[in-house]
C-alpha cells in the first residue's frame, strides 16, 4: 500500500486491525521518512531498530482489540522512557537513561503502540519557538527557517510532516496549542488532573498537563482516551469518569452555547487574526450553535500571573539538578562550586533566566508582593471563567495572536516571546481543558489556529465543537517536502 | 522597580548558579524588563481575594501506607556522575 505516511491514525489502525497492513509496514514508512528528515531536527534520540523489532514481535502474534495495534509514535523527550535516553531538551540530561516509564507513554505501550524515539522540545519546555533547545532549532515542514512554536516544537513539526502518525506533548501555558497552531495541526491540553504527570520531567507543577497532538480531532479524541487515567502515583490526578472521547465524538452541537470574550480583542492584534475569529464564529453557528457575548474581565493580567507562578514552581522543581545524583556534572573546587558550575554550564540562558525570576519571587521580604498577589489574582482568573461558564458551554477564541515567526525573530526580547502564550495562558492558570484547530492561512500561506476552551472535565464538550468546526473549515495543510533529502 | 548587579549576585547565590559580571548585566536587563511587565498586577486591588492554592477543588486522596517499590538501590544511583558502591560522591565538604 502507497503513502502510508499520509493515512491518519484512525486509518491506520483500521487498515491493521483489517490486515490491510501490518505493524512492520507501517512502522518501516514511518521510520524511512522520519529517516529523510533529519533537515528537520524533529528528534533527539531515535529508536528505529528497536521499533522495527518491536513491529516485527507485534505482527508475529498481533493483538487486534488494542486500540493503537502496532502503531508507531515518537514522543516529546520531556516524558521518561524506560531505558531510552530522556533530556527535556537540556544540557544537564543529557546522558539520563530513565530506569522508569511515565505513566502516559506506558498507558499509549499498553495499547498496542511502539515507540520510534524522543521528540525535540524548547529545554524544560521554557519556551515558544524551539529555539531554547540545547539539541537545535527545529524547522517547521510549513516553510524553511520558520519556527514550529514551542514548547513542543519537536512534536508539532513530526506531526505535521508525517515522521509519526500522532505524538504526545506537555502544555504548561501553551506548549500543545502554540505549536499546533503554528504547523496546522490539532492540539488538545485536558483539564488539569486528567492526564498523570507521573514520569514526565516536571516545569510548573500545578499548570503541567499532557496531551495529544494529532492531524485530526477524531485522532486526538482517540489518544486522549488512552492516555487520560486515574493514577495514584501522581497526588494530584483526579478520579472521574472519563469518557470514550472517540466512540462518543459527535458533530451535532446544535443549541451548544459558544462564548466570545471581548477581551480578546488585544491592542494590535493583527487583522487577519480578528478576521479568522469571525470566520470561527460564522462556522461555529453554521453547526447549529449558538453564540454569546461574555467578559473575561482579567485576562490581561494572566501573562504577568504566569511569569510570577510558572517561574517560581521552575526554580523550586529544577533545584534537583545538583550534579549529585544524575545528569551533567561540572568539577568545582568544593561541593558549593561544584552546584553552582553546574548548573551554570548545565543550563541554558532561559532556563537560568527563569530559575532567577522564581528565586527572586520566592525570596524573603519579596514572597507577598510576588508570589502570594499571583496566586490571587490567579483566584480572579478562574472566577472570570466560573462566571462564564453559568452562561455557556465553551469558548472560542484565536489561539494565537500571530502566525509561526522566522528563526531568531523573538530571541533577543523575553517579553515579547511571552506575549506569543497571551490567549493560552489564562487557560493553564484556571486548569480547564482547551483545544486548537487548524483555521486558516494568514497572507503568507502560514497556518492559524482557532481555540475552544471548556468546563473543567469536559473534553468531550470541547472535542466535539471541534469535529464539527472542522468539517465545516475542512482546511488544508500546504507541505511541500521541501526538506526530504 | 530596578534590579541592580548586588541584588542579581544575591538571586544567583540563592539559585546555586555562578554568574560572571557580563552575565550579571545581561540578566539585570532582562528581568528588569520582566518585571515591568509584571508591575501590571499592582493595578489590581486583591486585599479580600483568597489565593488560589489548587485548581481542582478535591481533596487529596488518602491511600494505605505500604511499601511498594522494593529494592530500587541499583536503578537509584545507575544515572549517578559519580559513585563509590553505594554510595554518590560529591566533592570533599569537611575538612
Amino acid at each position: 500500500m502507497s503513502d502510508i505516511t499520509k493515512q491518519s491514525l484512525s486509518e491506520l489502525v483500521e487498515n491493521i486491525k483489517g490486515k490491510k497492513l501490518s505493524s512492520r509496514e507501517v512502522t518501516k514508512a514511518f521510520v524511512e521518512r522520519s529517516e529523510k528528515s533529519k533537515e528537520l531536527n524533529a528528534y533527539i534520540t531515535e529508536d528505529y531498530v528497536n521499533a522495527l523489532n518491536k513491529a516485527k514481535t507485534f505482527d508475529e502474534k498481533p493483538n487486534l482489540d488494542l486500540k493503537l495495534p502496532g502503531i508507531p509514535m515518537a514522543v516529546k523527550d520531556l516524558f521518561c522512557t524506560k531505558d531510552l535516553r530522556t533530556t527535556a531538551g537540556s544540557k544537564i540530561l543529557n546522558n539520563f537513561v530513565p530506569t522508569y516509564e511515565s505513566t502516559v507513554t506506558q498507558n499509549i505501550w499498553n495499547e498496542g503502540a511502539i515507540l520510534m524515539g524522543k521528540l525535540n522540545c524548547d529545554e524544560f519546555a521554557m519556551g515558544s519557538s524551539n529555539e531554547t533547545s540545547f539539541f537545535g532549532n527545529v524547522q517547521n515542514p510549513i516553510d524553511k527557517n520558520l519556527v514550529p512554536g514551542g514548547s513542543s516544537g519537536g512534536s508539532s513539526s513530526a506531526v505535521a510532516a508525517q515522521l509519526t502518525p500522532i505524538t504526545i506533548g506537555t502544555d504548561t501555558g501553551g506548549s500543545i496549542r502554540q505549536p499546533a497552531s503554528f504547523t496546522g495541526t490539532v492540539g488538545l491540553k485536558p483539564t488539569y488532573g486528567s492526564c498523570s504527570r507521573y514520569g514526565i520531567v516536571a516545569f510548573a507543577s500545578s499548570l503541567d498537563q499532557a496531551g495529544p497532538m494529532a492531524q485530526n480531532v477524531k485522532d486526538c479524541a482517540l489518544l486522549q482516551e488512552v492516555i487520560s487515567t486515574y493514577d495514584e502515583k501522581d497526588s494530584t490526578s483526579i478520579d472521574f469518569k472519563r469518557n470514550e472521547y472517540s466512540k462518543e465524538l459527535t458533530k451535532d452541537i446544535k443549541g451548544k452555547k459558544i462564548g466570545i470574550p471581548k477581551e480578546y480583542r488585544v491592542d494590535g492584534m493583527p487583522k487577519e487574526i480578528e478576521d479568522l475569529w469571525k470566520k470561527g464564529i460564522e462556522y461555529a453557528k453554521d453547526c447549529g450553535a449558538e453564540i454569546i457575548d461574555i467578559s473575561l474581565p482579567h485576562t490581561n493580567y494572566a501573562l504577568p500571573t504566569y511569569y510570577i507562578v510558572a517561574p517560581a514552581e521552575a526554580s523550586s522543581n529544577l533545584a534537583r539538578y545538583d550534579g549529585v545524583k544524575y545528569g551533567f556534572r561540572a568539577e568545582g573546587e568544593n561541593l558549593i562550586d561544584m552546584y553552582e558550575k553546574t548548573r551554570s554550564e548545565g543550563f541554558g540562558a532561559e532556563v537560568q533566566r527563569r530559575i532567577m525570576i522564581g528565586t527572586y519571587v520566592l525570596s524573603s521580604g519579596y514572597y507577598d508582593a510576588y508570589y502570594l498577589k499571583a496566586q490571587k489574582v490567579r483566584k480572579l482568573i478562574k472566577k472570570d471563567f466560573d462566571d462564564a461558564y453559568k452562561k455557556v458551554d465553551a469558548i472560542l477564541t484565536p489561539s494565537t495572536p500571530s502566525s509561526a515567526f522566522k528563526i531568531g525573530e523573538k530571541t533577543n526580547d523575553p517579553v515579547s516571546m511571552y506575549l506569543n502564550d497571551i490567549f493560552t495562558v489564562p487557560v493553564n492558570l484556571a486548569g480547564l481543558p482547551g483545544i486548537s484547530i487548524p483555521a486558516g492561512h494568514d497572507a503568507k500561506g502560514y497556518p492559524l489556529g482557532l481555540q475552544i476552551i471548556g468546563k473543567a472535565f469536559d473534553e468531550q464538550n470541547i472535542l466535539n465543537i471541534a469535529y464539527a468546526m472542522e468539517e465545516k473549515i475542512n482546511f488544508k495543510n500546504n507541505i511541500t517536502d521541501w526538506w526530504i533529502e | 522597580m530596578s534590579i541592580d548587579l548586588k541584588t542579581i549576585k544575591h538571586i544567583s547565590k540563592l539559585s546555586r548558579i555562578s554568574v560572571d559580571e557580563k552575565k550579571a548585566e545581561k540578566l539585570a536587563g532582562d528581568l528588569n524588563s520582566i518585571f515591568d511587565f509584571i508591575e501590571k498586577l499592582n493595578e489590581l486591588k486583591t486585599d479580600n481575594v483568597e489565593p488560589l492554592t489548587s485548581v481542582a477543588e478535591t481533596t487529596l486522596k488518602l491511600r494505605s501506607d505500604e511499601v511498594k517499590s522494593k529494592n530500587l538501590r541499583d536503578q537509584v544511583i545507575k544515572n549517578s556522575p559519580k559513585e563509590n558502591e553505594d554510595y554518590f560522591v560529591v566533592p570533599k565538604v569537611i575538612e
